[in-house]
């Protein structure tokens, strides 16, 4: 049994009844997830992610496979891993009709801890809500509500954290902010997994796993992903924008075209499509302001593609 | 009261709840037909403003037309014209596809021929004629935000009112759901678009930034870009909403 791994699962399954038949939530995952790093978990609703975090920290048992944190099993140790890591679940359930300082309070006296003998660690981020510490947590905005569960999440100082969707429905300058704060655990050594449904902060992770139907579609660094991408990007746009996109469609070597940004991305076979034919064959519809350069796939491009490789 | 091609004006709205101003003298105004990306950081006005546009809540100051209809005096009428759909609820799980556009069809008073024929194009649309007596609970989640988009525009109305309706779907659905946005309003319906994307920002004919209750800027993507001389709406958001003094 290595610890050299924070986490590691091998053929984990999870399956939900569904009227008569059975599905997978987590279809057969192996991975590992090394001491320290930040593992994201990309991937839409539905994809499982909530799945796999719950096996993870024994709330939700595995159907078969396996899986250990620090070494615990996630059946047999149960106990243990419940004392080492921290888990923030996706919806708000801390106690609303308890204050900001009585939620504290309450998680490190079950963790047979105190506030003060790991303020450290969350003083970066408690320090935030510290002036409304008498308010009730039912009261708190969102992004407050935010600091107190990871506050509550770290106080019995985890060395395995487990985030289920932190960021979602957040606005882009507070998930900014809460990727600062992950940085700073991190430096502190803490492993920590979490997941996202936002694309764009993929890069935010030293690894991801891109997730779909309980299935990891791909493992890597984010800045390695754009390798798997196995077609030619090109990213368009012209003022008619609507039009261009029927015009790029009826293009025999554009093999799929979808809006991002404020261009349109275009696929096509490795070297079949040059960005000036495109250009020519765009002014001759009359999109005389048309502008066509090869693009460096991101990472959800590299979702999109490996989702449906054919397309 | 207004010009003919615009479908939503608002002068010097204002929403105070006791001390607390949560929309602050915005004015602005919409085009049939637009796509009108409605943003702000969380806690900044968005909902309140949004809500009174609606019909939902009465402004404490300043006035708002949506369709022609004053938001408060004729917020009834208000209701019957527009589309509304957010992420968190728009379907009943507990009913088919077929029951859901029923249901909807009748509360905005479609007769049950108009319903049919209208269930039969979406059903066509979504590739959703061999589901129409499946449970909504039962349909991954892309299928259900494209249904509750079509069940929103069910009743033809001139103006439809998306609240963060992409939360959480993949990203081929994100942009087939946006493709049809592009879709209604090529057809001539007004969209009024609330997202935390900021790609999807991008999608927009016009972006109004709220900061604060106010609005901190508005224009095309484009322009926003100019003005704040950055690369990307994330940019522009970022370095407008990071000057919120209030917080939530």
């Amino acid at each position: 049994m290595s610890t050299n791994y924070a986490i590691t699962a091998e053929n984990l399954v999870k399956r939900y009844a569904k009227g008569k038949e059975k599905i997978h939530a987590v279809n057969g995952l192996s991975f590992q997830v090394n001491q320290g790093e930040v593992f994201g978990l990309i991937g839409p609703d539905g994809a499982g992610k909530t799945s796999l975090i719950r096996m993870l920290i024994t709330l939700l048992q595995p159907e078969s496979g396996k899986a250990m944190v620090q070494g615990y099993d996630v059946v047999k140790d149960y106990k243990s891993i419940r004392k080492i890591v921290g888990y923030m679940p996706g919806r708000f359930s801390l106690y609303q009709d308890l204050t900001v300082e009585e939620n504290l309070r309450f998680f490190a006296s079950i963790f047979n801890t105190t506030i003060a003998e790991n303020y450290d660690l969350i003083s970066d981020i408690y320090q935030q809500i510290e002036p409304f510490k008498k308010r009730r947590a039912g009261q708190l905005s969102g992004g407050m509500k935010q600091k107190l569960a990871l506050s509550c999440a770290l106080i019995h100082k985890p060395s395995v954290l487990f985030l289920d969707e932190p960021t979602t429905g957040v606005d882009a300058v507070s998930r900014k902010e809460f990727w600062e704060m992950l940085k700073r655990l991190k430096a502190e050594g803490i492993t920590i997994l979490v997941s996202t449904p936002y694309m764009d902060e993929a890069a935010q992770c030293d690894r991801i796993a891109l997730m779909q139907d309980g299935a990891f579609m791909n493992i890597a660094a984010p800045a390695q992903t754009a390798a798997l991408f196995g077609m030619d990007l090109f990213a368009v746009r012209a003022n008619r924008f609507y039009e261009l996109l029927q015009n790029l469609r009826n293009h025999s070597l554009c093999k799929n075209v979808y809006p991002f940004g404020q261009h349109y991305h275009v696929t096509a076979m490795p070297g079949r499509l040059h960005s000036n034919d495109l250009l020519l064959y765009l002014q001759q519809l009359g999109h005389n302001d048309a502008e066509v350069y090869p693009a460096t796939p991101t990472v959800e491009d590299v979702f999109i593609y490996l989702m449906n490789p054919a397309a | 009261m207004s010009q003919p091609n615009i479908i939503i004006t608002a002068r010097n709205l204002t929403r105070k709840f006791g001390d607390f101003t949560a929309v602050d003298n915005i004015t602005f105004e919409v085009q049939k037909g637009e796509i009108f990306g409605f943003l702000g950081a969380n806690g900044a006005g968005k909902t309140t403003a949004m809500r009174m546009l609606c019909g939902l809540l009465k402004p404490t100051g300043g006035e708002a037309y949506v369709a022609g209809f004053d938001v408060k005096r004729h917020s009834e009428n208000i209701k019957r014209n527009i589309g509304y759909m957010s992420q968190r609820f728009s379907l009943y799980e507990d009913l088919t596809v077929k029951e859901n556009m029923r249901f909807y069809g009748g509360i905005y008073g479609m007769s049950i021929n108009a319903i049919k024929e209208k269930t039969a194009l979406v059903a066509e649309a979504l590739h959703l004629k061999n589901e129409q007596n499946t449970l909504v609970q039962d349909l991954p989640l892309g299928w259900k935000q494209k249904l509750a988009f079509s069940v929103a525009m069910f009743h033809n109305p001139p103006i439809v009112f998306l609240d963060e309706p992409t939360g959480g779907v993949d990203p081929i659905t994100r942009r087939e759901f946006w493709e049809m946005i592009y879709n209604a309003a090529h057809a001539g319906t007004t969209l009024f678009v609330t997202t935390h994307y900021m790609d999807e920002a991008e999608y927009c004919n016009r972006v109004s930034i709220m900061v604060d209750g106010r609005i901190a800027a508005m224009g095309t993507p484009q322009q926003l870009k100019e003005t704040n001389q950055a690369a990307s709406m994330e940019e522009v958001f970022i370095e407008l909403a990071r000057r919120a003094v209030r917080s939530e």
